[in-house]
């Protein structure tokens, strides 16, 4: 029996790879149909554009899921656009690992990263505060063990800060965490709870500073700046760029005693680019020292409070850096470059009009999008039903056993879908293929579950007649027991595709488009209405696929199953 | 006009399709009518105490010693599932054309018994013998397929007609009149098929099911049907109807039957001998006069007692 299940694995696998094969612009070959021309064109006009580096792949430029991250990604982008190198952008990948394991494994070229997080996330060491010392650590590190290469450092670091309203910083004169200490007492702060109990937090800033305030509460990211604003409390922790913080008109206050951990950003490449890419590695080279912390968090608080195009902010800080003509050519590629990074640059200024509009003006990138998820999910569901129905009924006829496989199959389903997702980095990289191979071990175990205990408590005195009268197993099984375990099964099927529609929208962060694109951009932007954007019809094609298969259970239900016999 | 599919392809085994029943002589009825006297097999007396059956069977007439003229046979058959034995040397004999009931309490093994004869139960111990030929070892699915099954509650296939349903067994040795066949059985078990063949399960009353898992066991001309608790699940005057019009038919193809049931009642009008089981064994093997007269045992008299049968 596994001969065949694994031919299918393997076919339906190898049928997606083909598709994400075709071009660049992965999505254009999942894509509704009309994309590919477009896409098509785009790369064409990139190319006719970029002239000297056409025999050069696309440098693949990648972000973590969040909004400092996106523009960065952005800034990157523009900047090796403006010197003739094509760029592919896949914004958002799923945090950390995944972003890593894509650089390490080559799906991606370069992506920002900070010093802190390198050390501490990916080298597991202590954090340490000597932001020289940590960038040297980390690019000597990540050099020797995977020829990764850190370019020098923007110049801005994204640690955690501590922020008072102006009035009070000007009240009690305060400029350093220092000058906080002597008047701690007399006022309350608001902290995340992580922040309040890690020893790189105030676990351990309590003791250097001396600090003891009159009330520490614990307070959710979502709600701090609203409670500080509002004078419920009077300090709160943060992030030094944190567009919240110029939002509020905060004071940050100086870290003089230099406690807080090092998290310089930088562009991170991997050793395929920093070998044999020199112009691109010195387009990003020439970032080095650009952005100071206040300009950062000025950019930032325009792309995740005042809700502007990520593309515009990016070409006027690289207008900012001096070259006019860089940023001119920037911004007249910038919507070339690919066909799924448009979607997370929305034309214009955000947060006008009304969600139907919204909707309705992007509605060519939801229709694709839509179209690629309901692709990976059907794609997927298929290639799970062509396996698990035979495992169930394998496992049905085999009893002994068959218990603890199916809890096997279960467990697949406790792997949070992040780690599945990054641990098919290396075996399969990014894109498509993995997102497929995830939902498709997802898929299994309702499919397995279903047709298991529907086959084996299909009628069992009409089995049993059906034996006893000279019906073969496999007669009783075709004719008899699958028939009647036709609606428990469908019922798995469709229990599958429900939550394979969700769980699609996580393939986002690994690159292979769908609904979850816009969620993951808005998530990181902070736009509700992006995330709506992707929320909503990935619910409606949720409700979708799950009345299609119902027309699919009344179709395979046999009649006079299904209503209780009176 | 269903008559004439009903004498187009008669039931009796000696008929036109004694070609597909290994012994297909038409002995006639050892043991007389349906409800009637009981012939030279058994005596009343020789239905004594627990070896009965055994005793019966070699004291019988010439025709009982022919391996022919026995359609069912158990010799010392035990059976245990897990740690629970459920036969302990079961012997029973079923003639040609006999009728024989077996009872006794939940768990006395009378289910089992019946099972090793289609071989749905493979026992542990002992032979079992269907028309003279030994069961195991040979083709079970082959086996089954000559004997008529009524379970309890019909087991009818849900999703089938009651025409397809009644055409398993033709149907699965491929007989390209098995649609006919079907129909036959339909008429004669009282569902004019112009009426019920097409009707699913589901829109038969608990009675109509029954008839047609009784056309089912008729439907492939086997001569010989086990029935397991048939009318239990009826409700009385059903009961009462069917068993009568079972008797009937029964009777008029010659059939031979293995009948469980915990309902002495209904044992003692379908069948020409009773055999009370206990413990996976036979506590008493007889006609069912002579097993009122004389119950050999006090647990048959008890058994007796209860069900209200004994005189």
């Amino acid at each position: 029996m596994s001969r065949p299940r694994i031919a299918l694995a393997a076919a339906a696998i190898a049928a997606a790879g083909a598709a994400s094969a075709l071009g660049t612009g992965a999505a254009a070959a999942l894509g509704a149909a009309p994309v590919p021309a477009a896409a098509i064109g785009a790369a064409a006009l990139a190319a006719v554009q970029d002239a000297p580096a056409d025999s050069l792949p696309p440098v693949v430029v990648a972000s973590k899921p969040f909004g400092e991250s996106f523009l960065l990604m952005e800034i990157m982008a523009q900047a090796l656009e403006a010197r003739g190198i094509a760029v592919d952008r896949r914004p958002g990948l799923g945090a950390t690992e995944i972003a890593f394991r894509a650089l390490r494994e080559g799906a991606v070229d370069v992506y920002p990263e900070y010093t802190g997080t390198g050390l501490v996330a990916i080298l597991g060491e202590q954090p340490a505060s000597d932001e020289v010392a940590v960038f040297e650590r980390v690019r000597r590190a990540f050099r020797e063990r995977w020829g990764a290469r850190w370019l020098s450092p923007l110049g801005f670091q994204n640690t955690y800060a501590i922020a008072v309203r102006r009035e009070t910083a000007e009240r009690y004169a305060l400029r350093t965490l220092s000058d906080l200490a002597e008047v701690s007492g007399e006022l309350r702060a608001g902290f995340s709870p992580d922040f309040i109990g890690r020893s790189d937090g105030l676990a351990g800033l309590e003791p250097v500073y001396g600090l003891a305030f009159r009330d520490v509460r614990a307070l959710l990211q979502a709600v701090k700046y609203q409670a500080l604003a509002e004078g419920a409390v009077d300090v709160i922790d943060g992030y030094s760029t944190d567009g919240q913080v110029a939002r509020y008109d905060l004071v940050v206050l100086e870290d003089d005693l230099g406690f807080f951990p090092a998290y310089e950003a930088a562009p991170l490449v991997g050793r395929r680019l920093a070998e044999t890419r020199p112009a691109a590695v010195a387009a990003l080279e020439s970032l080095g020292g650009a952005l100071d912390e206040a300009t950062m968090r000025r950019l930032n608080r325009r792309v995740e409070v005042d809700g502007e195009d990520l593309a515009a902010v990016a070409a006027d800080a690289l207008r900012a850096l001096g070259s006019r003509e860089t940023a001119e050519r920037a911004a007249a590629s910038g919507g070339a470059g690919s066909g799924d990074s448009a979607d997370a640059r929305p034309a214009g200024r955000r947060g006008r009009g009304s969600l139907l509009a919204y909707l309705w003006e992007r509605r060519a990138a939801l229709g694709r999008q839509a179209g690629r998820h309901l692709l990976l999910v059907l794609v997927s569901l298929f290639a799970a039903v062509a396996v698990a129905v035979p495992m169930g009924l394998v496992l049905e006829r085999l009893r002994g056993g068959a218990e603890g496989v199916i809890r096997g199959v279960g467990l697949l389903q406790t792997i949070p879908s992040i780690a599945l997702l990054a641990f098919m980095i290396p075996l399969l990289g990014i894109g498509v293929v993995p997102a497929l191979v995830a939902l498709f071990l997802y898929a299994l175990y309702p499919i397995a579950r279903n047709t298991y205990t529907g086959v084996r408590d299909a009628s069992p005195a009409a089995v049993l007649a059906g034996r006893a009268l000279g019906m073969t197993p496999s007669q009783l099984l075709r004719q008899v027991r699958l028939p009647l375990a036709a609606p428990v099964i469908m019922a798995g099927v469709r229990t599958a595709a429900v939550i394979s529609v969700g769980t699609a929208t996580l393939a986002a962060f690994i690159g292979a488009g769908g609904l979850g694109d816009p969620i993951v951009a808005g998530l990181a932007l902070s736009d509700t209405r992006m995330i709506l954007s992707g929320a909503i019809p990935a619910a409606l094609l949720a409700l979708l696929v799950d009345f299609g298969l119902a027309a699919v259970e009344r179709a395979v239900r046999p009649p006079g199953v299904g209503e209780p016999v009176p | 006009m269903r008559e004439t599919g009903a004498q187009r392809y008669p039931w009796r085994g000696g008929g036109a399709t004694g070609a597909r029943v290994p012994c297909g002589g038409a002995l006639g009825r050892i043991g007389g009518g349906v409800r009637g006297t009981h012939g030279s097999m058994h005596s009343p007396r020789e239905g004594a105490p627990t070896t009965a059956s055994r005793q019966g069977a070699s004291a019988g007439s010439p025709a009982s010693r022919d391996g022919g003229a026995v359609a069912l046979e158990a010799r010392g058959v035990s059976h245990s599932y897990g740690d629970v034995r459920a036969l302990d040397g079961a012997d029973l004999r079923v003639a040609r054309g006999e009728s024989v009931a077996l009872v006794g309490e939940s768990g006395s093994g009378k289910t089992t018994l019946l099972r090793c004869f289609n071989r749905m139960v493979v026992p542990g111990q002992g032979e079992v013998l269907v028309r003279g030929a030994p069961v195991a070892g040979g083709d079970a699915v082959a086996l089954r397929r000559t004997l008529g099954y009524v379970p309890q509650e019909g087991g009818l296939m849900p999703h089938w007609s009651a025409l397809r349903n009644a055409a398993l067994v033709p149907a699965l040795r491929a007989e390209p009149d098995a649609r006919e066949r079907a129909r036959a059985a339909l008429e004669a078990v009282g569902l004019p098929p112009a009426e019920f063949a097409d009707r699913l399960p589901r829109d038969l009353s608990g009675g109509q099911r029954q008839r047609v898992a009784i056309a089912r066991a008729l439907a492939g001309d086997s001569d010989i049907v086990l029935l397991d608790e048939p009318f239990g699940a009826l409700d009385a005057i059903t009961r009462a109807d069917l068993q009568e019009q079972f008797a009937t038919l029964a009777e008029r193809r010659g059939l031979t039957i293995l009948l469980v049931t915990h309902d002495l009642q209904e044992a003692f009008l379908l069948a020409d001998r009773v055999a009370v089981m206990r413990a996976g064994a036979i506590e008493q093997d007889a006609a069912p006069a002579a097993l009122r007269e004389a119950p050999a045992t006090p647990y048959v008299r008890e058994l007796l007692r209860r069900a209200r049968v004994s005189a």
